[in-house]
């Protein structure tokens, strides 16, 4: 199996608490991984950005190429735009909706909207929401985690929720529920999703 | 026995020097080289062994400490990033003729692409003038396992062992396989040659001797090192020169194995036998793909370029800056044989045409902010007043919506390049810097204009942290209107403020009069970082929580 995963978001989000859970799942599950991160200047509001690639074979770059990611997880909806040469034609993007808008020019949020509808293999939706209707709104990476896991093959929603459940395990059983929870709402979202996209 | 973790890169290399039995690691934060001494900090064995972990008040102190730990017989380590080896570079030149009696390493972390700094010098340069080895690992793994291999060849050979990362390695991160178990530490023993390391004339002309010849050995190892290999292929048409992080880049576009005979590099000085080897097969054709400055390339091809036929980075094959990428190395291998472009090329999606550039920015709630707020209201009151800036989050604001700054160059040429410009007749001249900046490097040119009393407002935004890092300790919390006093500045012009929306009134009145004052004025700005200001006080509310 591979899976090249372009996480995106707005410093300060939060993408790698995703990196983390996927790199301990593929970690348990005996698979290979590279995940490049960026720290430094760019975490003080900038865009944010982190290449997981996970694999059966050994990863050689620790870089996605140009038109081979499978797939974008973004916490921010023009943040998932940023990556799309990063993506395969026929990739899936996951995003949240609520933009962060701290810059003069953020662009008209239907554009932002309509650009990500036309791209036809996406998941977008406000996951605050998703996690708040069935735990909490804490829980909202998660769920974008669940609507993600739903595109990567080779690890299993049972070694992703393991691994989420280790992760957790210092914050006590509420805690973990409450992300497991809004990982099974986010998957059955994307689930419903990619069920209509392949109908049509 | 072995484990198998995700580590950066950054954290592989630490975890190796442990494992080698590490006795002191010693850094200045940088990215992308700051995790390394936080791995170090945090790792249970530096507690249980007493491993010097503490952060140092400048890349030079570091060094320096490291050298003096190595001078006693122990391992150790000093790690930067690429402008830091500016600072500790007398230090560093001169370690390679005092030579070391515990291994040391030096441990440069390179940003192409400036992702977090001021330029992108390549550190393999400095190795190569100071004379001495230089690893650069390409993977996770190699970083994990050179360090051990680093500290025996520093040993062998007698000099510290440079260490070169780049961001994508220092930051990324990979499944290494790691001993269990750590080797014992050093003993205190005393340099048997006790010449060297008194770098006098007579005796540095002697030791200059001694290295140059050191220099044939240093060749000889890189010939055998386990990380430089030749790896044969078919097509002899070209051959390639690929070293650190961009044989990951080659990697990748050949999962199958390259069709040209390769020179990976890992181990320098170069290894002349391999090299030599390439050019007779290949006809002299070569590709030289390297992360940074054209390093390779330049000595390959030679000043007066009548030998080889080497392409790269000079010769327009790959980008000359910024780093590169599987990409870029495969738009270069199209060029260059263009029957590899069914194989190579990718069918991409047009980048989307709304999307715009996201600045980074100071935190809401960040002091400097309140600093930059009183600072631009006050010198909207004269015609051309000049702020000198300096390296950390405040450079920030030189951006939107401040636009308050002129210069920024290195760490602490604020205040001395505004004590320049006020020799000039500048005023009013303002320095603007933050409080680890301060003890890292503007201390000494404090010391300039208090001996002048030269007409400057130096303003020390003081957050207690070193905070573009991510919040690592600073060196003067606590003392630094202290160590301005102890300086000789006159205590009545050292003057504190909070940085406080609610201070910005009192803010710009002090500032006012600092600089309408006819000699030097430090300004102490305060207010703790948001950053660390969270952290510490989510730290309390679970100590509370645990009490409960």
């Amino acid at each position: 199996m591979k899976a090249d995963i372009v996480l995106a978001g707005v410093g300060g989000q939060g993408i790698l608490s995703i990196a983390t859970v996927l790199g301990k799942a593929a970690l348990e599950a005996g698979l290979y991984i590279k995940q490049a991160e960026v720290h430094g200047m760019s975490q003080r509001g900038g865009d944010v950005q982190s290449c997981l690639r996970i694999s059966s074979e050994p990863i050689a770059s620790d870089l996605i190429r140009n038109g081979c990611a499978d797939l974008i997880v973004s916490l921010e909806p023009m943040e998932a735009l940023r990556y799309l040469p990063l993506l395969r034609r026929d990739g899936w993007i996951v995003t949240g909706t609520t933009p962060v808008v701290n810059i003069d020019n953020y662009p008209e949020m239907e554009e932002v909207t309509a650009s990500l509808t036309a791209f036809g293999n996406t998941v977008a939706a406000d996951f605050d929401t998703v996690a708040k209707e069935v735990a909490s709104p804490r829980s909202a990476n998660m769920a974008l985690l669940g609507a993600a896991s739903r595109f990567i093959d080779g690890i299993t929603p049972e070694e992703i929720e393991h691994a989420i459940a280790g992760i957790f395990a210092s914050k006590g059983e509420a805690i973990i529920e409450s992300n497991i929870k809004a990982f099974r709402a986010g998957l059955a979202l994307a689930t419903e999703t990619a069920n209509r996209v392949s109908a049509n | 026995m072995t484990t198998k973790q995700l580590l950066l890169g950054d954290e592989a290399f630490a975890l190796g020097a442990l494992h080698a039995g590490l006795s002191g690691g010693y850094a200045y934060p940088g990215t992308p080289s700051t995790e390394i001494l936080e791995f170090i900090q945090q790792h249970p064995l530096t507690k249980e062994r007493g491993i010097h972990s503490r952060w140092s008040s400048n890349e030079k102190t570091a060094m320096e400490e490291a050298l003096g730990m190595s001078f006693c017989g122990k391992r150790a380590l000093v790690a930067m990033k690429h402008v830091g080896l500016n600072v500790a570079a007398d230090p560093y030149v001169n370690s390679a003729f005092t030579g070391v009696n515990g291994g040391l390493l030096v441990t440069v972390a390179d940003d192409p692409s400036m992702h977090s700094s001021q330029n992108e010098q390549d550190s393999r340069f400095y190795a190569d003038f100071a004379i001495m080895p230089l690893l650069e690992p390409s993977t996770q793994q190699e970083a994990y396992d050179m360090a051990r291999y680093g500290f025996e060849l520093s040993e062998r050979v007698g000099t510290p062992v440079t260490f070169r990362f780049v961001t994508r390695l220092s930051h990324s991160r990979g499944t290494v396989e790691t001993a269990v178990e750590a080797s014992e530490q050093r003993p205190l023993t005393y340099p048997e040659k006790t010449r060297q390391w008194v770098l006098m004339p007579g005796n540095s002309r002697v030791r200059y001797k001694e290295l140059l010849a050191d220099h044939e050995r240093m060749v000889e190892e890189s010939e055998k090192s386990p990380f430089n290999s030749y790896i044969p292929g078919d097509d002899k048409s070209l051959g390639i020169v690929v070293s650190g992080i961009a044989s990951n880049y080659l990697n990748e576009l050949f999962p199958q194995g390259c069709p040209f005979p390769v020179v990976k590099i890992s181990q320098y000085p170069m290894p002349e036998k391999m090299l030599a080897r390439l050019a007779d097969e290949t006809g002299g054709n070569i590709l030289v793909i390297e992360e940074g400055q054209p390093f390779i390339e330049q000595r390959l091809r030679g000043y007066l370029n009548r030998g080889l036929n080497v392409c790269g980075k000079l010769t327009g094959h790959l980008n000359r800056t910024g780093e590169l990428t599987p990409d870029s190395v495969a738009a270069c291998l199209v060029q260059l044989r263009p029957e590899l472009a069914g194989s190579l090329k990718v069918d991409v999606n047009p980048a989307s045409q709304i999307v715009v550039p996201r600045p980074p920015a100071l935190c809401q709630g960040c002091g400097h902010r309140d600093v930059y707020h009183a600072l631009n209201d006050v010198l909207a009151e004269h015609d051309n007043a000049k702020v000198f800036g300096d390296i950390g989050c405040y450079t920030l604001g030189w951006l939107k919506p401040f636009n308050a700054i002129d210069t920024v160059v290195d760490m602490g040429a604020s205040i001395t390049m505004a004590k320049g410009a006020a020799d000039a007749g500048q005023h009013p001249a303002v320095a603007i810097i933050g409080d680890s900046t301060f003890t890292h490097s503007g201390m000494t040119g404090l010391l300039d204009a208090i001996n002048e009393d030269s007409p400057v407002t130096i303003i020390i935004s003081d957050n207690l942290t070193t905070g573009m890092t991510g919040g690592q300790d600073s060196q003067g919390t606590g003392k630094i209107e202290q160590i301005c006093i102890g300086l000789g500045a006159d205590p009545a012009h050292v003057r504190t403020i909070d940085s406080h929306p609610r201070t910005h009134e009192e803010m710009k009145a002090l500032l006012r009069e600092e600089i309408s004052h006819k000699g030097l004025s430090v300004v102490v700005a305060r207010r703790e970082c948001i950053q660390t200001a969270r952290r510490h006080a989510s730290a309390k509310a679970k100590e509370q929580a645990a009490k409960a």
